[in-house]
């Protein structure tokens, strides 16, 4: 059913009810714009004095009304769309007397009238949309007319503008960080929280720049330096680790969606672990982020490109291929393009580019023709859609030696590779570009309009002095005016540190995404980091050395109900490890860590039988896990092999990503799947040992002394007095268990492949596994600090 | 829950554990998992917290039904490959008149093919090898392949008019249990977890048990992602209940170590946990104990319902002598029934080596053998505890075969491609018309003549049967609305009782 906007002579009874309580409530409303954005029962909240597009109203316009009256312009009902004003002003109806949008007139508004309709013929949205406004989002917008109905550009869109920094007040705070998170507080009546405990703090900083536990030696080294800048000569000290590199590397495996397998059906293995060791290396060497995006999206094209440039364009080789015979080769051919696109969209540019495949964007300024016109960007390649042979690497590829690894790509690992010299996939230029077409319905079979290289106009238009090709589309992110590239960038740094981006939605800048929480905090970075030349760790740095990531994570009920997600930061976020953290960290305090960097990827302990299970016998290497031996089991998880269709489950469990597709944020959620691993995974179970039986053989002189090595160790600080008797006395019950044969060392013990010697007492060491067993298992050891 | 509210029950849960003393960490797992039944609230992808049911399980995001529902839970025998409607269920005599000519090209009507016949020189119809009869008061013709089932048709609804676009295994599975051809949209039990939460405490919502067919026993492969939470929270995803040694993932308790171990291990955890708590007011703690306290639970549950030992000798017949053989498809079904009792939401089994290219008429003699009579076991095994009228079986695969011979037509030997335009798949219990045979395709077994239902019209009509309407269960997720039937999907009205 089409439905017409009409007008009708009567503004009806409980409208002006509504509008009644509307200008009442905005009385009492005393809040300025920057304060509103904790989240409040609707019941109880107010309205703004002065109603705000950006942060009131566009949120309902998209969430609401954008899906018929907004960009897509094929799915326009009623001859109206709210997308710009120009368009939500005009005159609607065959005779043009009727307005969904007078401006200060709401009487003569229909959108107002049909918001509050109660008939399901007139009412907005229609009751078969399955949407819905609540009382005060309908007297939310009816302010808004009443009051102008302005409409503003989206804030994403529009390059940031170097802000006001706030003046540091009451003496607190570090750097412009701190001045802007701390108005936001004052405006909400919250005060900062104290500074995190220095153990806690350490324990926070190693995590986040390094993926790992601080040290022993470190925790007591930095404790006992009471230099001034004693935490900014161990930042810098931890940024230039080769953990670092690592960790920021693991990072970019699930944006680049890497993996060791192809992905479809029987998931044959690939090799892009020479990709991957480049990534580390580029993190080693604090490429500047403008060239390592360059390097991935258009290395090859560079003027005299380098071994090393090409072979970073694997990032957009690390898609999914097919091998599944009988498939229609240009169907996958055209996804993997596709894929290269979205990826694009979500990794650099925040905007859900996929949602423009097979209409116009239903929220955001990216029509068809534009999606197209950024596919075509990734149509040249020459590559088929179905691989040839199962076991063929798909074409382009360049062949990397072990020649090379000891020359000009002296960063590749290539001790353990079974080859001498490895095809790895890379981006390559067709001659004469692939002719690209806007596809109907987003269908491989169904070219309609031809189109060319071209950027969105309302993102930033391209310019004329760019080539038409990748080199060009990088060329034009990392131009001065771009206005999402930086921001998409440092708000991805801030997550990293603060567990959640100033912008939510890390991966969604668009208009149905989160706004920012601190607007001005987030251009004042954006620029920093664009005008400092790009510097990723001199930003990991600035955030650290702020007051604000350096607080307590403490929470108190009135904080809790204040702003329960912590959105305004009056206190650090307390978050759990990352998968890759929980084992890197088991095996680091344990001294299992083997910190051999790069090469082919590993396999340690998985539960038996799980690739069989599920294969149908193709799969060739993948077909069955034949467990790594030695000291490969203790790599870090960064080196895990990755089979797409059946993922390492312990990972999984813990929140990893799938490596489907690109993917910029990870849940953080707690299961009691979650509980079973820590519990029974063999990798746990073996560290636990190796962690208490270096306890036993260097603390020799009391039980007490052997717990506070191992709790040290897995919580970065003592035990309170009660913690320790607490434990001592489970550690008595344990051995209690032991004498009792209710626990048999020699089965316990035996866990994993790591051999406790002879001349230990394995009752005892029983005994201590078990205590350190349970405190690797506390919810403070899987927890950043 | 508002938050203030969340607020009031932790002091309300402190107060309780003060007064019932640290020895209340001691009772066990059920004790504390009861007392720290109301706290135990978790925040969701969106950010809202959610509290746990109290009662047990975990609640879903619906208050309410849509509308009420006719089934409690679901049963899915899902047939990966693509079974053969001709051999089995479409009664195509046609074909067996006319075999060896070629597809006419009126009726294939530019259907796109797959690569593995795309270059074939003619398309040789092809007919059952195996004979059809009519069974029952519906007269539902059956294949001689499936004897057992033939004797329950009319308790069955037998859909001949599905059809799908997907014509590649990947795809096609994909986008039966997850309503999209491309990877990473939440599987149906987990849609169904999170819609409608678990009943049962000690055991997962959503669970998965797969089964090798004898037919192809090197068949096609199978995803974990295809029981996949997507981008719903991974309390929904489905857990894969294995015939091995840790019948869940990681499960069993480290050798050399009892369940007396485990608890004092727990109560250790419990303590020093809470201990924590209460300095550092992360709410999310009490959330891990509890999790911890469900796990225990598992681990007491879930080999309770794997344990099949106790179940009598007549139950054993019925199912066939496979369902004495962990990890057969027989096995499963009568493990599915002992999930069915404990309430859980969503039973999911994966039977593999249906894709039978070539060789078929030897091939899918084993496959049906397979499956036949435990299937038909199934229907008879709940309907005689009164359990068929709660809850909702599905038996079919991922798409149909061609009616035209894949490779050499021989005298006893033929193949069959895959086909999307039609296949049959049948559904039975709660809410859906029995001894009905829905749809009809045309002589030729290759088009849809009559009521063709989609595979969206199909995960629609699940959904409603549960009390779910398809277009009102979403997730918003990078800002858009997402559901299970993608943007389609229709009720099939005609189907429900």
């Amino acid at each position: 059913m089409s439905l017409r906007f009409y007008r009708s002579p009567l503004l009806r009874p409980h409208i002006k009810l509504a509008l009644f309580i509307a200008l009442l409530t905005a009385s009492c409303n005393t809040d300025t714009q920057s304060g509103r954005l904790v989240s409040v029962n609707e019941n109880t909240k107010t309205l703004p004095e002065v109603v705000d597009f950006t942060f009131d109203v566009k949120p309902i316009l998209s969430d609401r009304c954008f899906k018929c009256h907004g960009p897509d312009k094929n799915a326009i009902e009623g001859d109206l769309s709210l997308f710009t004003a120009e368009d939500a002003y005009k005159a609607l109806g065959e005779q043009k007397d009727h307005f969904a949008i007078v401006p200060k007139d709401t009487e003569q508004s229909t959108l107002v009238e049909r918001i509050y309709s109660e008939d399901t013929n007139l009412q907005m949205p229609p009751p078969e949309s399955n949407l819905d406004l609540s009382d005060y989002e309908k007297a939310l917008l009816t302010k808004w007319v009443e009051q102008g109905a302005e409409f503003k550009p989206h804030w994403a869109f529009s390059p940031p503008v170097l802000p006001e920094v706030p003046e540091k007040k009451d003496d607190w705070g570090t750097n412009e960080i701190d001045y802007f998170i701390y108005a936001k507080l004052q405006q909400n009546g919250l005060a900062p929280s104290e500074k995190a405990a220095p153990e806690k703090l350490l324990r926070r900083i190693s995590f986040d720049l390094t993926g790992l536990p601080p040290t022993a030696a470190q925790l007591e080294h930095f404790l006992n330096d009471n230099s001034e800048d004693a935490l900014e000569k161990h930042i810098d000290a931890l940024l230039a680790s080769i953990d670092h590199a690592e960790h920021m590397a693991a990072e970019w495996m699930d944006i680049a969606r890497y993996a060791d397998t192809h992905g479809y059906q029987d998931d044959f293995e690939r090799i892009m672990w020479p990709w991957r060791d480049w990534v580390i290396h580029a993190f080693k060497e604090n490429l500047p982020y403008d060239e390592f995006v360059t390097y991935q999206l258009a290395g090859d094209l560079l003027p005299n490109a380098t071994m090393e440039q090409i072979l970073a364009t694997g990032f957009n080789r690390n898609h999914k291929i097919t091998g599944e015979a009988g498939v229609i080769p240009e169907e996958y051919r055209t996804e993997y393009v596709a894929d290269r696109t979205n990826t694009l969209g979500t990794a650099f540019l925040g905007l859900t580019l996929e949602c423009a495949r097979c209409h116009d964007h239903k929220y955001d300024p990216v029509s068809q023709e534009e999606h197209f016109e950024l596919f075509s960007f990734f149509n040249n390649v020459p590559e088929v859609g179905l691989m040839p042979s199962l076991d063929a690497i798909p074409e382009p590829y360049i062949t990397v030696s072990e020649k090379d690894a000891n020359g000009i790509l002296d960063f590749i690992n290539f001790q353990k590779s079974p080859l001498k010299e490895v095809p790895v996939m890379v981006m390559k230029e067709m001659e004469k570009p692939r002719q690209s077409f806007i596809l109907d319905r987003g269908a491989y079979d169904r070219p309609t309009t031809e189109v060319f290289p071209k950027t969105p106009e309302a993102v930033l238009p391209y310019a004329e002095e760019h080539p038409k090709n990748r080199l060009g589309l990088a060329q034009w992110l990392f131009e001065k005016e771009h206005p999402l590239t930086a921001r998409v960038a440092v708000n991805r740094l801030w997550q990293r540190m603060f567990g959640t981006g100033i912008v939510s939605t890390s991966n969604d800048f668009g208009n149905q995404g989160a706004l920012p929480t601190h607007p001005d905090l987030l251009d004042y970075l954006a620029l920093k980091f664009q005008n400092e030349g790009w510097n990723i760790n001199e930003m990991l740095k600035y955030i650290a050395l702020s007051d604000t990531y350096q607080q307590s994570t403490t929470v108190t009920p009135e904080l809790l109900e204040k702003d329960p997600e912590n959105k305004l930061l009056a206190r650090a976020p307390r978050l759990r490890l990352s998968a890759e953290m929980i084992r890197d960290q088991a095996l680091a305090v344990s001294g299992l860590l083997n910190k051999e960097v790069g090469g082919p990827s590993v396999k340690p302990y998985q539960p038996e039988g799980i690739w069989e299970e599920t294969t149908g016998g193709g799969g060739g290497s993948t077909a069955s896990y034949i467990q790594s031996t030695g000291e490969d089991l203790y790599r870090k998880s960064l080196y895990t092999f990755w089979k797409r269709t059946v993922p390492p489950p312990n990972m999984m469990t813990f929140d990893a990503s799938s490596r489907d597709i690109c993917s910029v944020k990870r849940q953080e959620t707690n299961t009691p799947l979650q509980a079973l691993v820590l519990l029974n995974d063999p990798q746990v179970i073996e560290a636990s040992r190796v962690l208490a039986l270096n306890a036993l053989t260097t603390q020799e002189q009391s039980i007490e002394a052997q717990i506070t090595y191992v709790f040290q160790r897995a919580t970065s600080r003592l035990p309170s007095p009660s913690e320790l008797e607490s434990l001592s006395k489970y550690y008595d019950a344990m051995l209690a268990q032991v004498q009792e044969e209710e626990v048999r060392p020699e089965d316990y013990l035996k866990i994993g492949t790591y051999e406790v010697p002879e001349a230990i007492d394995k009752k005892v060491l029983a005994a201590l596994s078990l205590t350190s067993h349970t405190i690797l298992n506390l919810d403070e050891t899987i927890t950043k600090g | 829950m508002s938050e203030k509210k969340i607020i009031e029950d932790r002091s309300l849960i402190l107060n309780r554990r003060a007064f019932l003393g640290k020895s209340a960490l001691g009772i066990g797992g059920v004790a504390l998992g009861s007392l720290l039944g109301v706290s135990c609230y978790r925040k969701d992808k969106n950010g809202l917290l959610m509290a746990d049911s109290g009662a047990g399980g975990i609640q879903g995001i619906l208050n309410s039904l849509h509308h009420n529902a006719k089934v409690k839970r679901v049963i899915y025998l899902f047939q990966s490959g693509g079974p053969s409607q001709l051999e089995l269920f479409d009664y195509k005599p046609t074909l067996n008149k006319r075999r060896g000519e070629d597809l006419p090209e009126s009726i294939r009507n530019g259907q796109r093919l797959t690569g593995m016949t795309s270059g074939q020189d003619s398309f040789p119809l092809v007919g059952s090898q195996f004979g059809f009869n009519q069974y029952g008061k519906s007269g539902a013709w059956i294949s001689d392949l499936l004897p057992y089932t033939a004797k329950m048709v009319d308790d069955i609804c037998i859909i001949k008019s599905m059809y799908t676009e997907a014509i590649n295994h990947d795809p096609a599975v994909t986008f039966f249990q997850t309503g999209s051809q491309q990877p990473g949209r939440p599987s149906i039990g987990s849609w169904l977890s999170y819609g409608l939460g678990s009943e049962n405490e000690n055991l997962p919502a959503f669970t998965v048990l797969l089964s090798r067919g004898s037919g192809r026993p090197n068949g096609q492969p199978l995803y974990t992602r295809l029981w996949g939470n997507g981008f719903l929270h991974s309390l929904h995803q489905g857990v894969q209940f294995r015939a091995a040694k840790d019948p869940v993932l990681y499960l069993n308790d480290p050798e050399g170590t009892t369940k007396r171990t485990k608890r004092a291990m727990l109560d250790q955890l419990a303590e020093l946990n809470d201990q924590h708590y209460q300095k550092s007011g992360d709410p999310e703690i009490q959330s891990r104990i509890a999790q911890y306290e469900m796990a225990y639970r598992m681990q007491t549950s879930v080999p309770e319902v794997m344990n099949t030992e106790k179940e009598p000798d007549y139950i054993y017949k019925m199912y066939g002598a496979d369902a004495k053989i962990p990890g057969t498809f027989a096995a499963n079904c009568l493990l599915a029934r002992r999930l069915a009792e404990q309430n859980v939401r969503f039973i999911q089994l994966y039977h593999m080596g249906w894709d039978q290219h070539d060789n078929l008429p030897n091939a899918i003699e084993k496959q049906a053998k397979d499956v036949d009579q435990a299937s038909a076991a199934l229907i008879a095994d709940l309907k005689q505890r009164g359990m068929l009228e709660d809850t909702l079986v599905v038996w079919g695969g991922e798409f149909g075969r061609t009616n035209y011979s894949q490779g050499l037509l021989t005298d006893t030997d033929y193949g069959r491609d895959h086909h999307p335009r039609c296949f049959t798949m049948w559904m039975a219990g709660g809410g859906i018309k029995p001894g009905m045979v829905y749809g009809e395709t045309d002589e030729f077994g290759y088009n849809i003549v009559k009521n063709p239902v989609h595979v969206h019209d199909f995960q629609a009509t699940m959904l409603h049967q549960l009390g779910i309407d398809h277009e009102k269960l979403i997730y918003k997720y990078q800002g858009r609305r997402f559901r299970l039937t993608d943007v389609e999907g229709h009720l099939v009205k005609d189907i429900l009782a």
